[in-house]
């Protein structure tokens, strides 16, 4: 049977392939044809450098499999075992602990960007629902990897987490134990965590990413002036005047912003791996003991905010599941962003006094959650999380009405240049 | 496509049929899965009673047990430690053990919650997450509280219980320690893990 000629017009082994399978459409579709607004400035490369991470974490998570044991018993031993006696270990496990928390620094920007410049406004609502699930999946994987080296603030972190969803009515306790497959974290939920961790989750994650960029390219990228571009193309070839192609002018672009994450990332990989203590727990250097409680249990410095929440709000008709609904909610409120706010103008360049305000106090609040949930328990600091936890919801639940009543700037027709 | 001469009726009770079949079919094919997941049964063997030694227990003293992992903590109280569980009610949040985190043959001990008062059995697990306080039979501790009598401190996150595990009011902790499922099989050993009435 004759193979219909594909449109391309490839020959050569490049031709036989096109026939069979859609390599240059996928090529030209995403990359060397994917026209993405000629103004993109440098916090447009924190989407590159998510995925740039999230290689590193396959690489060297794959590698550090090689050698881990998933044994509540060898566990702890064969981290050291990497640390000391394998060939490199030691930096093929800070290259993946280190990854972990710049991964979380990266996503954060990233949102941080969306927020800023209206990117989660129709048509792109999909894009940023399917980055919050990729967010979700993110937390629920460094959870479980986090809790793989068995140490002490692993072991009890496992605890704190996995008892939240003790607060259930009726079938808390069972869920935990069903979670477990104990009575307390033990040999068989150090084992499914690692499934989950080096499994199921990374392939929903990879599978969520490549759904984010197939709505983004479906879409088309927003841009720090929130200007649809695809309103002006080239009568002639129809492409968007504003727009470049991704390849080779975001790709190089990139490089650079890549250049520059690997100089401040190396310079931690190599000289500062345990981040002063909050990329790795200085609890977490001694083995899991389950009759031993540190001294402060507190979760990695990327959950801080959320774990503050969890303790600003108190326990009343005799449940605490109301702490544990709060922190999930901060999750959740995110999903809605896209019809939370009802502005009619997308950049924050163009937005009033009110929006930025409120964007520069979340960002405060934001950090300063992070921060108290890494302090230990004080009235004062209770004080100020109930404060944070209060203005993290005023910013989402009451942004319908002040991002209308907000004042906005004129839009201009075309992106502009120079910023 | 054409739908001519189709008997769309028996069409659609084949579909809906094939799918309701189909879904039933997937429900048992989830058992094996979610069945996979609650403790085996070595867990369940390696969480089975222990046994707790305290006729060598001075009084004002704490020996810690292990079961499922989770220490236990048995507490020989003193006549005056007793006497402050009293003194203290007014300050707690359950002080009558309304809330089930004992079994009724404790609940109905009142304030000592112990089958014998000078005994006191409980689960050292915070009920707030899952730390475990610190026994402080120190009084005056005023890094803890100005009036502390004595009682268990959880580092966690501040929660503090009086001498019969029970919670303070405006705690993280929502609910007294809890009293795990314990007999004496003689005047020496505690059991801990079967109620007392069962063999």
């Amino acid at each position: 049977m004759a193979i219909v000629p594909n449109p391309h017009k490839t020959t050569g082994f490049i031709g036989w392939i096109d026939d069979r399978f859609p390599l240059t459409k996928i090529w030209k579709d995403h990359i060397s044809e994917y026209y993405a607004p000629k103004n993109f400035n440098w916090w447009y490369t924190y989407g590159s450098l998510a995925m740039l991470v999230l290689v590193n974490q396959l690489i060297t998570g794959i590698w550090l499999a090689m050698h881990f044991k998933p044994d509540e018993t060898l566990a702890f031993d064969s981290v050291e075992y990497i640390m000391r006696d394998v060939p490199w270990g030691n930096v093929l496990r800070y290259l993946h602990s280190t990854g972990a928390s710049f991964f979380f620094i990266v996503v954060y920007l990233h949102m941080f960007r969306g927020l800023m410049y209206g990117s989660s406004h129709k048509p792109r609502e999909l894009v940023w629902i399917f980055g919050c699930l990729i967010y979700l999946v993110l937390m629920a994987e460094a959870f479980c990897g986090y809790v793989l080296p068995w140490g002490n603030m692993s072991y009890w972190g496992a605890q704190v987490i996995i008892n939240l969803f003790g607060t259930v009515p009726v079938i808390g306790q069972t869920l935990v134990e069903t979670i477990q497959g104990d009575y307390t974290p033990a040999d068989a939920t150090l084992n499914r965590l690692f499934s989950l961790h080096v499994v199921a989750l990374p392939f929903v994650l990879v599978g969520l990413v490549i759904a984010h960029l197939m709505a983004l390219h479906e879409v088309g990228s927003n841009n720090p002036d929130g200007v649809d571009i695809k309103k002006h193309k080239d009568p002639a070839t129809g492409v968007p005047l504003d727009g470049v192609a991704f390849h080779p002018y975001y790709t190089v672009k990139d490089l650079v912003g890549v250049a520059a994450f690997l100089f401040v990332f190396f310079a931690v990989v190599f000289f500062a791996p345990e981040g002063a203590g909050y990329f790795l727990e200085k609890p977490n250097f001694t083995p899991a003991n389950p009759l031993s409680t540190p001294e402060h249990i507190t979760p990695a410095w990327y959950f801080g905010a959320f774990y503050a929440m969890l303790r600003a709000v108190p326990s009343f008709f005799n449940t605490q599941i109301w702490g544990v609904i709060v922190m999930f909610g901060a999750v959740l409120v995110l999903f809605f962003l896209p019809w939370l706010d009802r502005s009619k103008v997308k950049s924050i360049r163009y937005r009033g006094p009110i929006f930025k305000v409120a964007v520069a106090v979340f960002a405060v609040t934001f950090v300063g959650l992070n921060w108290l949930g890494m302090q230990p328990t004080s009235d004062l600091y209770t004080q100020l999380a109930r404060i944070g936890t209060a203005l993290y919801f005023a910013f989402f639940l009451a942004m319908p009405w002040y991002s209308k009543i907000d004042k906005t700037k004129p839009v201009p027709d075309r992106v502009t240049d120079g910023h | 496509m054409s739908k001519e001469g189709v008997d769309v009726g028996r069409r659609r009770f084949l579909t809906l049929s094939t799918t309701v079949v189909g879904a039933v079919g997937a429900g048992f094919a989830a058992v094996p899965f979610i069945a996979s997941l609650p403790p085996s049964e070595r867990a369940k063997a390696l969480g089975a009673p222990v046994s707790i030694d305290i006729s060598k227990l001075e009084a004002g003293q704490m020996v810690v047990a292990v079961w499922r992992r989770q220490p236990v903590w048995v507490v020989r109280r003193t006549p005056e430690m007793i006497a402050t569980l009293e003194a203290v009610a007014g300050n707690l949040a359950d002080p009558d053990s309304e809330v089930p985190q004992q079994p009724d043959y404790i609940k109905t001990t009142g304030a000592a919650r112990a089958l014998k008062p000078e005994f006191m059995v409980l689960k050292g697990v915070c009920t707030h997450l899952g730390c475990s306080p610190k026994f402080r039979p120190d009084a005056p501790a005023p890094e803890i509280a100005a009036d502390w009598k004595g009682g268990f401190y959880c580092p966690c996150h501040g929660s503090k219980f009086d001498l019969a595990g029970r919670v303070f009011k405006g705690m993280p902790a929502p609910t007294n320690l809890p009293v795990p499922p314990h007999r004496y099989a003689d005047d020496k050993t505690i059991v801990i893990g079967e109620d007392t009435g069962a063999a």
